[in-house]
């Protein structure tokens, strides 16, 4: 006991005197957040302590000892009223106050960088637009929005910083979006909460957030050469897709310059934002997203391209911003040798070379 | 379900008064226990409507999303079989209200001649459905189970189904694949409403059973209602899958 | 605590357990298995779930043991989750859902509206052995590997991800989802057609009334869970995909399924408990329900209410705004309800002459308790902060404190109210007021812990965990031992007291419920003949005025 005590004594004091009753307010939307939090338990605590003190002084005013004959009351109108109405309006704003926060997490500003996220069983892989690869980890620079595009390869995912209040499923089929800004640098945990099968609790990462300085270090020191959009463009040359897509008078898809962000009309009239997600779906589930006044031809994607191969290609066409661009695509790419892999390219596609013969 | 059966144990206790042979002992009146069973099946009944509006709700999100496949994928539906279903069902409706009717009267022969006719037409709808089903699984579209889309990517290699429908289009690989939810949930649908058929039979012929030894003609009608009530209810459900499921794109 | 009380039993010297009593009335095992007798039935469900709830405690054990270091050093993460999958499914499925209702509701609801029996007696025991079925399946699938889906099944997980026993505990939670329904189905038309001359809807106790609420949400929510479970099993023995986006169906449509039965499915574990709490107020401080009609009529609201509110369950997953805004909205308006019911109990207590026995000790433990539980529910029904508290440990003690805090200290108050009429005799006092306080103690220990952990971003079914963390998990896991104690004392005196107890006589609280007018144990009838309500319910000047001619009743 006498050589346990001192070292338990030591841990306990080293507990208290790190502990907090909230994890650390790393983004701007944390004080935020924190400050309905605290409303709510305050809320909660007076709410408590009138039950409680109802409750005591009760039993104690009205104990069968002091109290011997009890005094049959019907009820009260008035208080019961009472009772409704003022909890229905603490919820109420409770209601609207969650409501503005959970907009604000949820609608990134436009200046957002954005980053890509793919969850999979058990680990999350990030995809920086400039080709920046990471697994279980994620380097963010401080002081700027930073907008995250989720998706998940296999089960549900979810992606969750507690630092910054954000959370998000990440769901296999269409991508979710979440942003934050990060104020204070440090390294902050990352885990998925949703289970997701046998190694759920080890599919937990590290969130490091960087001054300006050292995250343009950091970019500079994880490149692989090339950017997640130039990824894109080598296997949208590599699966042929210049063939039809090639900004021509004659192509047989449509041109995909400027196409991200614009209203698109489908074949079946209904208009559309061509955002990450349609493009991710046009790209899988063709004959759906079909634009007006082309003919269904496209072949599905769907289970030859990987998650990661489908967000290097919509980086690449969200990058397309001229028909410059895309011709230079289908010329150039020729010369580039093919590096994506076998996963990329399915086995029962054409050979990247034939879709060349096109020009 | 067996509420006819007559219970005497207890009535040793207290006081009772004069009660019907199949009045069971707990009931104050008779009146009381037919207004409870009958009360019991209809709740019963709305467990069943929730229990299909599952499938329901998943039918008309899919059919929403993949209207094309939906459709070219009804086309494999012989209109005629479901028809015939419908028709078989219908009638089979009208004798078993019968049947409760010549229960009411106390018409034993008559009850006994509804219930086989009910019994028959029941199978009859099941033996249709097995053709239907075989059919499906001749051309492999049990979905699961070497699921082919063949049908669906090139029409004219199912000439039978495309001289009916020659407005039909080959689906794109993508919109092909999705035909494969629409037959997962055709089985699910008529199957589950097959089992509920294969159920009211078997209790169809109990009650055959039981009403040549004169259970339900002696005033005490309760069941026969109720499994009326259930075998409406049974017809309700397929007179819902038909148009769903055959005739979606006849407007 | 003072030594008032108003436990008034007979002299013991000369007092009898009723030699007529539906115990007494057939022997063999035979005769409890082939029951038609609700109080019959009600004891067979008493003995199995208390198995199954120590099945689930002891998985709960091992949870809380495996939390004790932050490695994975007790079992291997797969094992965990199997253990907490076991431990979720077991307690929701076998234990709160029929806890109240199929033990205390099945034994006295046809007593409290003046019935003899069920309307369905021959459904009532159907429904035992499609739990019991239902039972010895799931555990089956436990022996023979486990299931580690979770209690909710998500998919793509469930149907495409795991190869362990999905498909015999989905049949298992099938079966018993029946079992459910007919509770449900044979109290709304016992409630309905069978109540006595004189026994109007506003007489009913309110006991009566919260379980007609919860029966409402079993018939109408149940099926939608058994046709869920339907489509996993399809989808995974077909490997077809209506809830797995490679085959083209929505994952998220099961999760609106599944939230669907399983959000109103907490209203039907906790609307039960809330009536019992209604009655022991009421007897304790001698005091009719302050407000009954608007506890009556609340219980009825969270039953419609809890019905829109599924989609709260997903507000992360990303459902559309507007969603969010009508789900988040309704979720408020349920925690109204809720908020009613706990000051009219408080109010029940002003001016009573209180009395603080078991059954009152265990009341006062579920309405602090069951605040708590309440008012957490806004912080995750409240959009913004549901984002950073949902899926962790914040939600974990959130749950727990609603069903365990809640329901399951309801359920104690319950057993121990009705024990004496049960089974005509006496709990040991003191020792139960120990436990009752033991449990209260462990429970605060365990699950307080749990909201700073979840507020801190531990999430929960982590069978691995930051070191940070440790100290409050080792918290927790030393609160769950004295927990542990809180209920293993009540088995262990409870079973004392079938042969030692003293004689409870017909109504030792000196109640005013139609149950403690007649002999305890009941007769198998219930009633020598069929009463006449004559009276509001908790009308304790007539109970004054029947003390007279006392000696006629029974």
């Amino acid at each position: 006991m006498s050589h346990i005590s001192p070292v338990l004594w030591q841990f306990l004091v080293k507990w208290l005197t790190n502990f907090s009753l909230y994890p650390p307010q790393a983004s701007k939307i944390a004080p935020q957040m924190d400050a309905l939090y605290f409303f709510m338990v305050l809320v909660s605590l007076i709410g408590l302590t009138i039950v409680i003190l109802l409750v005591t002084a009760f039993s104690i005013m009205y104990r069968q000892k002091k109290h011997p004959i009890p005094v049959q009351i019907e009820g009260s109108t008035m208080l019961e009223a009472t009772w409704t109405i003022i909890p229905l309006g603490l919820f109420l704003i409770m209601f609207v106050w969650g409501a503005l926060i959970y907009f604000r997490v949820y609608t990134p500003p436009a200046n957002a960088m954005n980053i890509y996220v793919v969850g999979k069983q058990w680990m999350w892989k990030a995809e920086h637009p400039g080709g920046q690869h990471e697994i279980n980890s994620l380097h963010v620079p401080m002081g700027r929005a930073v907008q995250l595009t989720l998706i998940s390869q296999d089960v549900f995912h979810s992606f969750s910083i507690p630092a910054f209040r954000v959370k998000r499923e990440a769901i296999p089929g269409r991508y979710t979006t979440v942003w934050f800004e990060a104020t204070t640098p440090g390294t902050y945990h990352l885990f998925c909460t949703q289970y997701c099968g046998t190694d759920h609790s080890h599919m937990i990462g590290d969130i490091v957030v960087l001054t300006p300085d050292e995250y343009k270090r950091w970019l500079a020191g994880s490149t692989s050469g090339s950017s997640l959009a130039q990824n894109g463009e080598r296997l949208f040359s590599s699966l042929s897709c210049s063939a039809c897509h090639n900004a021509r008078p004659d192509a047989r898809g449509p041109n995909l310059a400027n196409v991200y962000g614009s209203k698109l009309t489908l074949a079946n009239g209904q208009a559309q934002l061509a955002d990450e997600g349609f493009i991710r779906d046009a790209i899988l589930n063709p004959s759906q997203h079909v634009t007006q006044g082309y003919a269904p031809i496209m072949p599905t994607y769907q289970g030859q391209i990987s998650e990661d191969g489908v967000i290097a290609l919509v980086e690449y066409i969200k990058q397309l911003n001229s028909d410059y661009r895309i011709q230079q695509t289908t010329t150039t790419t020729t010369l580039l040798p093919e590096s994506e892999g076998g996963k990329a390219t399915p086995a029962g596609q054409k050979p990247a070379g034939q879709g060349m013969v096109n020009q | 379900m067996s509420d006819s059966q007559v219970v005497v144990h207890g009535a040793a206790e207290g006081a009772h008064h004069e009660h019907l042979p199949y009045q069971r002992h707990h009931f104050e009146t008779y009146a009381q226990q037919s207004d409870a069973t009958n009360f019991a099946m209809w709740l019963f009944l709305l467990t069943e409507v929730m229990f299909f509006g599952g499938l329901f709700t998943a039918y008309l999100i899919y059919r929403n999303w993949y209207y094309p496949a939906f459709v070219e994928a009804s086309h494999q539906l012989d209109i005629r079989w479901g028809t015939a279903n419908t028709a078989v069902l219908i009638i089979s409706s009208f004798t078993m209200a019968m049947g409760v009717w010549s229960a009411e009267m106390k018409k034993k022969g008559a009850l006994v001649f509804f219930l086989v006719l009910t019994f028959i037409l029941g199978l009859a709808f099941l033996g249709i459905k097995t053709i239907e089903y075989k059919e499906k699984i001749e051309k492999n579209h049990v979905p699961g189970f070497h699921y082919s889309i063949q049908s669906f990517l090139n029409p004219s290699s199912d000439p039978e189904v495309h001289a009916k429908n020659p407005e039909d289009k080959p689906l794109p690989y993508d919109m092909a694949r999705h035909t494969e939810i629409y037959f997962f949930l055709y089985f699910a649908m008529t199957g589950m409403h097959a089992l509920h058929m294969i159920i009211g039979i078997a209790i169809l012929g109990f009650m055959i059973f039981r009403a040549r030894a004169d259970a339900y003609t002696t005033g005490h009608v309760t069941f026969v209602e109720n499994f009326g009530l259930y075998w409406h209810f049974v017809d309700i459900i397929w007179i819902y899958l038909f148009p769903l499921l055959y005739l979606i794109s006849r407007h | 605590m003072s030594a008032a009380t108003i436990v008034s039993l007979p002299d013991q010297s000369t007092a009898r357990i009723p030699r007529m009593n539906f115990m007494s009335k057939e022997k063999g095992l035979l005769s409890w298995l082939l029951t038609g007798d609700h109080k019959r039935i009600a004891m067979l469900y008493l003995v199995s779930i208390t198995f199954f709830f120590f099945i689930g405690g002891a998985l709960a054990g091992l949870i809380r043991l495996e939390l004790l270091t932050p490695q994975s050093d007790l079992m291997a993460t797969d094992t965990y989750n199997k253990v907490f999958s076991m431990h979720g499914i077991i307690m929701i499925f076998f234990f709160l859902v029929p806890s109240v209702p199929a033990t205390i509701g099945n034994f006295l609801i046809p007593i409290m509206i003046g019935a003899k029996d069920l309307a369905l007696p021959k459904i009532n025991l159907l429904s035992w052995y499609l739990y019991m079925a239902a039972g010895m399946l799931g555990l089956y699938a436990m022996a023979t590997g486990g299931v580690d889906t979770g209690w909710t099944f998500t998919t793509p997980l469930s149907t495409h991800y795991l190869n362990t026993n999905v498909i015999t505990t989905g049949l298992a939670i099938f079966i018993a989802g029946f079992s459910s329904i007919f509770t449900g189905l044979n109290f709304i038309v016992t409630i309905h057609k069978m109540r006595c001359p004189g026994m109007t809807w506003f007489r009913l106790p309110l006991f009566v009334w919260s379980n007609y609420a919860a029966s409402i949400l079993m018939v109408l929510g149940t099926p939608v869970l058994a046709i869920t479970l339907v489509l996993v099993v399809l989808e995974r023995t077909a490997g077809i995909g209506v809830f797995d986006p490679a085959k083209g169906g929505d994952p998220l449509l099961f999760q609106h399924l599944f939230w669907f039965y399983s959000h109103p499915a907490v209203y039907i574990m906790i609307l039960p408990g809330m009536g019992v709490i209604s009655e022991t107020v009421s007897t304790f401080s001698r005091k009719r329900v302050f407000g009954y009609t608007a506890v009556a009529f609340s219980s009825v609201a969270i039953a419609v209410f809890g019905f829109f509110v599924w989609a709260h369950h997903m507000f992360i997953m990303g459902i559309s705004n507007y969603s969010m805004l009508v789900f988040s909205l309704l979720t408020m308006l349920v925690a109204v309800p809720s908020a009613i019911k706990i000051f009219n109990w408080a109010f029940t207590l002003y001016k009573g002459s209180i009395t603080f026995e078991t059954p009152m000790l265990y009341s006062f433990g579920f309405m602090g308790l069951f605040t708590i539980g309440g008012l957490t529910g806004v912080f995750l029904a409240s959009s913004g902060t549901d984002i950073h508290l949902t899926e962790t440990y914040f939600i974990v003690a959130h749950f727990h404190f609603v069903m365990v805090g809640g329901m399951l200290m309801a359920f104690l108050a319950g057993v121990h109210f009705w024990w004496p009429k049960m089974t005509g005799r006496m709990y040991p006092e003191k020792i139960s007021q120990l436990a009752a306080l033991v449990t209260f103690i462990g429970f605060n220990f365990t699950f307080f812990p749990q909201f700073i952990l979840g507020t801190l971003g531990m999430p929960r079914r982590y069978a691995t965990y930051p070191p940070e963390f440790q100290v409050l998990n080792v918290f927790s896991t030393a609160g769950a031992t004295i927990l542990g104690v809180g209920y293993l004392l009540p088995i262990l005196y409870l079973t004392w007291s079938l042969k030692y107890g003293e004689i409870a006589g017909d109504n030792p609280w000196r109640a005013t419920g139609l149950e403690w007018q007649i002999q305890s144990p009941p007769l198998t009838e219930n009633f020598p003949s069929i009463p006449i309500m004559d009276h509001e319910a908790y009308d304790y000047e007539w109970l004054e005025g029947q003390k007279e001619n006392v000696a006629s009743v029974g």
